[in-house]
């Protein structure tokens, strides 16, 4: 992979998001994408096909039929195969793993790879309603006004019960820290902008308040609601020879991962992620490493308590020890081993269907140097890249091992 | 009668009105949520909103459809519950719309006063009229058979008065809300010392419900919020007045001097001649009126406001909350000329606005706007700062903002020494929460 490319994150936090003014639509953020990444492959002429992840536009911006919008990117796209796939917040991980079965399969040699979400068209509590959708749909009456920071909260509950309040909340309020710290190192982050001195403190000091919100989740245990998109290129040995980008410039696919757990069921454990510990462990395997290969983690962390859980999931810390685990610092930026290192979910925001391209493109950016000031140091003995995307609550979930090429 | 069951019927009268359009969405929106709970299932519950106008009346149900959605979306997580036995509501999308639905079928638009005679309460916000007050009251009260009680939100009016013209029998308060009653969180409660003791007790839950400040105020004409506010706007006309004719200025520019003194100086939300045109130059006028036979060795009067009124120039508000022309003439709401009521027209504010600036003087440093105040937590010593400085600068700005404020403290404890208030910190509650003051009158600050 390569060629990656991120447009802003928009939404709060942002200091030129303003609610009340229009905004740019879906189109605007399909092109800026898609642009950013024929720019650097040498243009349309050299993608054999396209695939546009994406979770609910149908209703966040009354749009559907989206394959249809990758040819307006650039007239060479035209007369060319283009899909678009959808599974929840894993839309975008949905196209990576689509784009690489692509050329696996030997019928591409360049894919052009999208994901995008636009979701600022609503207010937050009819957001819901549509985020919602990436549950089961004759759950939803008992659930939450705010569905799935219910279900989560749900998880965070379990959680505290089983594992003690005070050391999950350090845990999770260092998680809210390294995001916001992270995102402040990169320009498209949503929350770039965000100046508070201690985040750590604001998040610990908060408590979570079922009246206004959910029981166990905060505010800023959440990610964002954003709009923004993001592209790569996913090439071939000759498809990369063709576009002319030096193999050093390009990630490696080493192995992948993709399940699918049963929607209509309910977790076995609420204090587990099985379909994320799953499918990592399938794409390590699959790669042929073991987790202590790896250098810097993307996990899809939609709520700091899923971050936690992914650690777990991913055996770094014992059941019950990933909130101390990430309270030691261990997964900040110069920790044992970095996630989300231009911010995650929470700092870099969650333009859902776009987010498992974003991941891809952090850890392209970070092993081939293109990180700018997020830039961290890839260990030479634990070169390798892992991202995590989850949709709904850890029904579809897609994982892949990169490596410098 | 339970609380509940007393508000089965209510009618509210001049309900298109600013004030009246108001009360009646917070009226409506406790009634709904009386109607859901478990206890008041398949009991029925009207609201008549009565009014002159039937073009007021279909603005009124627009009003309310945007008003309650906005009021919903802030409560989803209540009407989930209030809803769970709803089968075929299961988005927030559906719950929302179903709660618009559930507040507006309360609803009763009518230009019929008749409707009222089936009320338990009646809430009126028509004109600040006595006689018209006093002749819808005691209209409703021949030809309504039950023991109807009567709320007005008379700003001036003394409630006795109306008491004993319609015959009410002490089945009256005074529930003075302030505009917009959708925001203002002030409440002035006005009772005689014939009010019923259950007329009280329903006026206190109700005002709970619907998460309101009470302050009581005695039954003196004008209460203590139009008791402050009148005097200290007729104090900024005196103020301009004098600026004019001692510096020899146009009074366009000495007005327009007296209102950045009152905001930037004083820290206030608008200037006095801002907030003239806010409430109403005719409005202001009515009140004057009312107020001013029952106070003794003061003249509550402006020959200003007088000639203004005789020009049709009145301030006030569009239906849509636009601000209309008074003493300021506005541009996106914000005062762009001044009127000139010797040549009868508009001058522009940029055609003086150096000089008079310039003539001010320059504010001190530690000058703070009023909205960056309302989240600051160490207001007090921001304050005392700024006019600490203010009272070391000497410039003609300091001077009109130290008397401003000195004026402004003293209008307040003459409330309390008249017995209007019971005491200081409740006319500071008034300010501060009817008005949006960032401190209230009664303060060291200008001492």
């Amino acid at each position: 992979m390569t060629a990656g490319y991120n447009t802003v994150s928009l939404g709060t936090g942002r200091k030129e998001f303003n609610p009340k003014k229009p905004r740019p639509g879906i189109e605007h953020y399909i092109k800026e994408a898609g642009q950013g990444v024929l720019k650097q492959i040498g243009g349309a002429k050299n993608v054999d096909e396209s695939v546009i992840g994406n979770f609910m536009a149908p209703r966040f911006n009354k749009q559907g039929h989206l394959d249809g919008f990758i040819p307006m990117i650039d007239k060479g796209l035209s007369m060319k195969p283009a899909v678009r796939v959808e599974g929840a917040c894993a839309s975008g991980g949905l196209a990576l793993v689509t784009g690489i079965r692509h050329i696996l399969a030997e019928t591409s040699d360049v894919v052009l790879t999208i994901g995008f979400e636009v979701q600022n068209t609503v207010k937050a509590i009819y957001g819901a309603d549509i985020l919602a959708l990436a549950g089961w749909f004759k759950k939803r009456k008992k659930g939450h006004a705010y569905f799935f920071p219910g279900q989560f909260s749900d998880r965070a509950g379990a959680y505290y019960e089983k594992y003690g309040y005070e050391r999950t909340r350090k845990g999770m309020a260092r998680w809210y820290a390294n995001a916001i710290e992270n995102a402040r190192l990169d320009p498209t982050a949503q929350e770039y902008h965000n100046s508070n001195p201690d985040p750590y403190g604001t998040a610990l000091k908060m408590q979570p308040n079922g009246k206004n919100f959910v029981d166990h989740l905060t505010v800023l245990d959440c990610s964002k609601v954003s709009d923004g998109a993001s592209g790569i290129a996913i090439c071939s040995e000759e498809g990369l020879k063709r576009i002319g980008i030096d193999k050093k410039d390009a990630v490696e696919v080493i192995g992948f991962g993709h399940a699918v757990r049963d929607i209509t069921s309910d977790p076995t454990d609420l204090t587990e992620l099985e379909t994320i510990k799953f499918a990592a462990h399938q794409a390590l395997e699959n790669a042929g490493i073991t987790i202590d290969q790896v250098g810097t983690v993307e996990t899809h962390d939609c709520f700091s308590i899923a971050g936690i859980l992914a650690v777990e999931a991913l055996g770094l810390a014992a059941k019950g020890e990933g909130a101390d685990y990430v309270a030691d610092g261990k997964t900040g930026r110069n920790g044992e081993i970095p996630f989300n290192t231009t911010g995650g979910l929470i700092g870099w925001g969650h333009p859902t269907g776009g987010t498992g391209v974003h991941q891809g493109v952090t850890i392209w950016q970070q092993l081939t140097g293109n990180a700018g000031d997020a830039q961290i140091t890839i260990d030479e003995n634990r070169p390798y890249g892992l991202t995590i995307n989850m949709g709904g609550d850890d029904v579809t979930v897609t994982s892949i091992v990169f490596k410098r090429g | 009668m339970t609380y509940d069951e007393r508000l089965q019927n209510v009618s509210v009268l001049g309900s298109a009105g600013k004030m009246g359009s108001g009360i009646l969405l917070l009226t409506a929106v406790e009634m709904a949520d009386r109607s859901l709970l478990p206890e008041n299932k398949g009991k029925t519950f009207v609201l008549n909103a009565i009014d002159v106008s039937d073009e007021g009346l279909a603005g009124l149900m627009n009003y309310l459809k945007v008003q309650v959605r906005k009021i919903a979306e802030k409560k989803t997580v209540w009407l989930r519950k209030m809803y769970a036995d709803r089968e075929d509501l299961i988005e927030n999308f559906d719950i929302i719309d179903e709660y618009i639905f559930t507040v507006l079928n309360i609803v009763r638009p009518t230009t019929a006063l008749e409707a009222a005679y089936k009320s338990n309460i009646v809430f009126e916000a028509v004109n600040e009229n006595r006689a018209l007050k006093v002749k819808l009251f005691s209209q409703i009260k021949e030809n309504n058979p039950n023991d109807v009680w009567f709320f007005t939100n008379t700003s001036s009016v003394p409630i006795h008065l109306i008491d004993e013209e319609a015959g009410l029998d002490g089945k009256v308060i005074g529930f003075h809300f302030y505009n917009p009653p959708a925001v203002q969180r002030l409440v002035e409660l006005i009772k005689t010392d014939n009010t019923k003791p259950e007329v009280v007790e329903f006026a206190l839950e109700y005002a709970k419900n619907l998460k309101k400040v009470i302050v009581h105020s005695n039954d003196f004409a004008g209460f203590i919020g139009n008791g402050h506010f009148m005097r200290d706007g007729l104090h900024g006309i005196k103020e301009a007045e004098k600026l004019s004719s001692e510096k020899n200025i146009p009074l366009t520019q000495a007005i327009y001097m007296i209102n950045k003194v009152t905001q930037d100086y004083l820290i206030r939300p608008m200037g006095i001649f801002q907030l003239m045109d806010y409430v109403g130059i005719d409005v202001m006028q009515f009140i004057l009126n009312v107020m001013n036979p029952f106070v003794k060795n003061e003249d509550l009067h402006s020959t200003l406001l007088d000639t203004m009124m005789e020009q049709g120039v009145k301030g006030g508000q569009y239906s849509s909350g636009a601000q209309k022309d008074g003493f300021f003439k506005y541009e996106k709401g914000k005062p762009v000329a001044v009127w000139d009521i010797d040549k009868k027209e508009y001058v522009d504010i940029e055609s003086f606005k150096n000089d008079a600036d310039n003539m001010l003087g320059n504010i001190p440093d530690s000058a703070v706007a009023w909205k960056s105040t309302l989240r600051m937590k160490n207001k007090e010593e921001v304050f005392t700062r700024f006019f600490n400085d203010l009272k070391q600068s000497n410039t003609l700005g300091a001077e009109i903002a130290i008397r401003y404020g000195k004026r402004s403290k003293e209008i307040a404890e003459k409330l309390v020494s008249d017995n209007v208030a019971k005491n200081t910190d409740d006319v500071n509650t008034v300010m501060l929460t009817g008005f949006y003051h960032a401190y209230g009158p009664v303060n060291n600050y200008f001492d």
